[in-house]
């Protein structure tokens, strides 16, 4: 299926909002402007954008620790969610949440997630939800290649079997769950793909550093959840460009590792190579975008450092919702 | 006397106690640091350098290095310990106790006592606890006012690095299960660590300050908060008497109702929210066995009740302060 210009000029913005984003965080951080842990998305904006092109705001997604790709392409707000970075209470979350926990649920974004492999059964009750409601819904749990050695991962993938739930396991395999590689701790080969199938669910692999096969995969196993025939899973192949964390000295990783996945597995330089050389997109364009989502990203980052702060009073309210 | 740093204090101990028994088996995520990649074993070495060289020094079959799955690590120490060996687990950090409580909590907590006394479970869990990173509510939570309540568990939560070398000595030559509990605030902390192969035993409190007006009680990043309080208070010559409970499983109920019964005030500070949390404990302690002594009422100096914020004025806001612990108190001197 041919993507309209439209679609193609969309796709790429999104892409480029998320690395925009998060290269401007991965300054701002290392000047000390922003406290907590923050795990940036650059490099994996192909699996998001791609995964999330087919959504909208009824079909669900539970994210990770490394959420920010997952709530921009979901459709959160830029400015929100940088003003929850910076702790404002015009954040999405107040600033009660900070990076590792912004969520919209408005928008069918449930969270991301300072727990590894907790965001797997969430999605399966948000599937079973959308089941309930028969309009052909769906939900998805992003995970890593580190989240699918957790028990929660097995659990929520069997549960999804047995209640045929319209749900999705997205793994995103950066070879890496921190400072560990997926040869060592994923047993299976470092094939997740076949631990969700040994579990009874269709499932697709894909380059997810290639906009296209993310959304081609997705277009394919989409139809088939939509219509009713039980949970899937696909392991994308992907690269993480920065550390785990923000100042991790990532001296796990190979001599010229960086510069190399940069060059080769860039998924918006592939994604610009792919357009030009189909003749789809012409590089001005491409450009134009580039330049609205840091002007955008910006933007954000001003009002982010001019909104308002909580105070003492804050940490009492939204605890409960009666008290 | 050598200085020392609280993180090393952790490894160093550890270290010794590998090479003084070989049934010690270290075993959690990025315990080695660098499994399965270019960089090869160690090249990290843990998070909280808490466990830096040995793989090298060990090797792989008493350092193992884990996959994400807290519940099996929990687990297997379980194993472990009720094999022969004495494995000291590391959680990441303390909130993930939550994914493995049921092997914390229904198995490696209870086997003593369902086993009927036949057998012993000497695992030690070390993990990172409480707030002041900006970390949000799933990565800065203090455990010990969960774990301490579960029959079973013995919960210590070192202020020193000096004790943080007896406790954890103590914690893996013992025969039950230990939740050793490390504040990330003070892993880059120094301090005076006695030579020798010295242990501290569990439930014996340390007066970190003496004084005849005021008793505080605290633990863990709180003794520091509470000590800083303490000093300033001392040049306005008040007294106060500051315990250091060390373990708050099994805790030294004597030295806290010795010294309530000299100033007749406590004032306990404790950096979990105040609900079921260490402070209730002691209070009713001493209301239950110290009542006459008292001549004011018991303050309690806590986080709030809710999850621990993120933004940084929230969390400031969040977690006790020397202030609070001055005004708390000045005010059960003020009482009457
Ligand atoms: C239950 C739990 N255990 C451990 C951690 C610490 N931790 C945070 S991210 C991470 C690695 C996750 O790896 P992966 O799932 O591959 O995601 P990636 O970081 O590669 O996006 C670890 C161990 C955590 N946050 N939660
Ligand atoms: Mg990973």
């Amino acid at each position: 299926m041919q993507l309209s210009r439209e679609q193609l000029l969309q796709a790429y913005r999104r892409m480029a909002t998320i690395r925009a984003f998060e290269e401007r965080l991965h300054d701002v951080i290392a000047t000390g402007e922003v406290a907590g842990f923050t795990h940036l998305y650059c490099g994996q904006e192909a699996v998001a954008v791609g995964v999330c092109e087919h959504l909208d705001t009824e079909d669900k997604i539970v994210s990770t620790h490394r959420g920010h790709g997952h709530c921009l392409a979901k459709g959160c707000d830029v400015q929100g969610m940088m003003k929850e970075i910076w702790g404002s209470t015009e954040g999405l979350c107040k600033g009660k949440g900070g990076s590792m926990h912004i969520a919209d649920v408005d928008k069918g974004m449930l969270g991301a997630n300072g727990i590894v492999g907790a965001g797997a059964p969430i999605a399966v009750g948000a599937a079973l939800s959308n089941k309930l409601d028969g309009e052909g819904r769906v939900a998805i749990a992003f995970s890593g290649d580190g989240a699918c050695n957790q028990g929660t991962t097995f659990e929520a993938m069997n549960m999804a079997v047995v209640t045929n739930a319209p749900c999705i396991f997205v793994f995103e395999n950066n070879h890496y769950s921190e400072h560990t590689g997926d040869d060592y701790a994923v047993g299976t080969a470092n094939d997740i793909a076949s631990r969700a199938e040994a579990f009874g669910m269709r499932v697709w692999r894909a380059d997810g550093c290639d906009f296209f096969a993310v959304y081609e995969t997705m277009r394919e196993l989409l139809e088939y959840v939509r219509a009713g025939n039980g949970p899937a899973a696909v392991e994308f192949d992907t690269e993480r460009f920065y550390g785990h964390f923000e100042g991790d000295p990532q001296n796990y990783r190979g001599d010229g590792e960086l510069d190399r996945i940069r060059k080769e597995r860039d998924c918006l330089q592939i994604f610009r190579q792919r357009v030009s050389e189909a003749g789809l997109l012409e590089t001005d364009a491409l450009d134009e975008l580039d330049k609205a989502a840091h002007a955008d990203v910006e933007a954000a980052v001003e009002a982010a450092r001019a909104a308002p702060r909580p105070t003492a009073e804050d940490v009492l309210t939204d605890v409960y919702v009666t008290y | 006397m050598a200085e020392m740093m609280y993180r090393d204090a952790v490894r160093e101990t550890i270290r010794e106690e590998m090479a003084r028994d070989e049934s010690v088996v270290v075993l959690g995520e990025d315990v080695v640091g660098g499994m399965g990649t270019a960089g090869g074993p160690e090249a990290i070495g843990g998070i909280w350098s808490t466990s830096t060289g040995l793989f090298e020094q060990f090797g792989a079959s008493r350092v193992i290095d884990t996959p994400i799955s807290e519940s099996a690590i929990v687990g297997t120490a379980g194993g472990l310990a009720l094999s022969g060996k004495r494995p000291v687990a590391e959680l990441m950090f303390a909130d993930f106790i939550g994914v493995s409580l049921d092997q914390l909590w229904n198995q490696i907590g209870k086997f003593r006592y369902m086993f009927g006394g036949k057998t012993r479970c000497p695992a030690v869990i070390r993990m990172a606890y409480g707030g002041g990173y900006n970390a949000a509510a799933q990565h800065s939570q203090c455990v010990h006012q969960i774990l301490t309540g579960m029959p079973g568990l013995k919960v210590v939560m070192p202020s020193t690095p000096e004790d943080v070398r007896g406790l954890l000595r103590t914690a893996i030559r013992g025969d039950d299960p230990v939740m050793f509990l490390e504040h990330k605030a003070l892993y880059g902390v120094s301090g005076e660590v006695p030579e020798g192969d010295y242990t501290i035993p569990f439930g014996h409190a340390r007066q970190v300050t003496a004084g005849e007006d005021v008793t505080v009680v605290a633990t863990g990043m709180m003794v520091g908060v509470a000590e800083a309080a303490a000093e300033r208070m001392a040049e306005d010559g008040i007294g106060v008497d500051l315990l250091d409970l060390r373990t708050t499983s099994p805790m030294d109920e004597e030295a806290i109702l010795d010294s309530v019964e000299v100033t007749g005030r406590l004032v306990i500070v404790d950096e979990a929210p105040p609900r079921c949390n260490l402070a209730t404990d002691i209070a009713a302690l001493v209301a239950r066995k110290a009542f006459s002594s008292l001549r004011a009422p018991v303050e309690m100096v806590t986080a709030p009740h809710s999850p621990v914020p993120f933004a940084l004025e929230l969390e400031q806001a969040y977690l006790p302060s020397d202030d609070q612990v001055e005004a708390a108190v000045r005010k059960t001197l003020d009482y009457r």
